[in-house]
């Protein structure tokens, strides 16, 4: 039998992020619910967040956030063969999103699968693509985290509508030298011992959290599941230009970023106009880093993804 | 070997300077966290898994609300210790 051949490495080319176009601010929540802005933004951080409109679908913002990683990245859409979608709320269990994605985008016949590992989904699928291109199974990978918690939120729960948003990321991902693999190892995991703390129970349910016990969970857990990464890809924590940990809420991203002890990363705190959104949080702060200039290319930047499962992945990049 | 009361108040002062900007020395057992120090309940959580590290002792959840002023959790800590 003959085997694939790979490459030494793989790299991010480019991120492209999407945010539909309505702004939710605290102040139109605390019409509806019992709450108000200094409380929210005190708790969780957000000032506002995105919400898809009606007709709006996963779909729909996965195109948008990768046609622009597409475009960025300089290749053609014939140059892409994998198309994976973490995602967590498809608006349907069949067909995937990736498939539907791949044609809209002009994506000839790639393999193409949706991935849930709820918000740690972008960093497993992009160690999913890292692996893919490596081994020589595809060329260049398309990765995409897209949600729209809107659709499965109770907008009378306080403890959730406050936190939870929509929005798209995506990345492409090629090969690499020798000399420079631009996506280090991952390390993942999970703990099915609190399965309890974030779920929705079925089709006809709302997201429930607990938020207490999830917020002990990643501010004691994450820190040294972060540094695990790093030591997989011989990067001294020192050495991070950036921080981008899922944005679940600002006090989380915080104490994580306290306890890792990187003095010259820049922290994403892109939840404070984008809420939670899942899977697509970190792409998405990860292209509004990049458009704003923050983070330099060539340099390193640590990606740690946790949430309902509990599911978590983590790994060092390079910046492109 | 148990650590005294006046070392867990130390060690406190330190944790919540950290978690909360709280500086160490404005930590006295009289205080209660919400009033006096302006803690909340995520800060609280913050402030267990730091005396986990710390203390060596876990105070979950429902424990915690109960929790009012400084010198409660010093009993706590101790309490843990000395039963441990």
């Amino acid at each position: 039998m003959r085997l694939t051949e790979g490459h030494a490495g793989a790299r991010v080319l480019a991120f492209g992020g999407y945010q539909p176009a309505r702004v939710v601010t605290n102040d139109e929540l605390s019409q509806t619910v019992e709450t108000s802005d200094e409380w929210i933004q005190s708790r969780v951080g957000i000032a506002s967040r995105r919400i898809a409109g009606p007709d709006e679908t996963v779909g729909d913002m996965a195109v948008q956030a990768g046609g622009k990683a597409l475009a960025a990245s300089g290749l053609s859409p014939a140059d892409v063969d994998l198309v994976i979608v973490a995602t967590c709320t498809p608006e349907v269990q069949i067909p995937n999103v990736a498939a539907g994605v791949a044609k809209r985008l002009g994506i000839v016949a790639p393999g193409a699968y949706d991935l849930n590992a709820a918000c740690a989904g972008f960093c497993y699928a992009l160690a999913n693509a890292a692996d893919a291109v490596r081994t020589g199974t595809a060329r260049n990978a398309l990765v995409i985290g897209a949600e729209k918690l809107s659709q499965w939120i109770d907008w009378t729960d306080r403890s959730t509508c406050i936190i939870f948003a929509d929005g798209a990321g995506a990345a492409i991902v090629g090969p690499a030298d020798e000399d420079a693999p631009g996506i280090g190892p991952v390390f993942w995991g999970s703990d099915g011992d609190l399965a309890d703390k974030i779920y929705i129970e079925n089709r006809n349910s709302f997201i429930i959290q607990e938020g207490q016990a999830v917020f002990r969970w990643a501010t004691s857990a994450l820190a040294p599941i972060a540094l695990k990464a790093c030591e997989k890809a011989g990067v001294d924590p020192s050495e991070l230009a950036a921080f981008i940990p899922h944005q679940a809420n600002l006090r989380i991203v915080e104490a994580i970023a306290r306890k890792l002890g990187a003095p010259q990363a820049i922290v994403a705190n892109d939840i404070v106009t984008a809420g939670n959104t899942s899977s697509a949080s970190i792409p998405l702060a990860l292209s509004r880093m990049l458009e704003r200039g923050e983070i330099p290319s060539g340099s390193h930047a640590l990606l740690i993804g946790f949430g309902a499962g509990m599911c978590y992945a983590a790994q060092v990049i390079t910046v492109p | 070997m148990a650590m005294t009361e006046q070392e867990i108040l130390a060690g406190l002062g330190e944790i919540i300077d950290e978690v909360a900007g709280v500086p160490a020395e404005d930590v006295t057992p009289e205080k209660t966290f919400v009033d006096d120090l302006d803690i909340d309940s995520l800060s609280m959580v913050e402030i267990a898994v730091a005396a986990q590290d710390k203390f060596g002792v876990e105070i979950p959840d429902d424990q915690l609300k109960d929790l009012k002023t400084v010198q409660d959790v010093i009993n706590y800590v101790h309490r843990a210790e000395v039963s441990a």
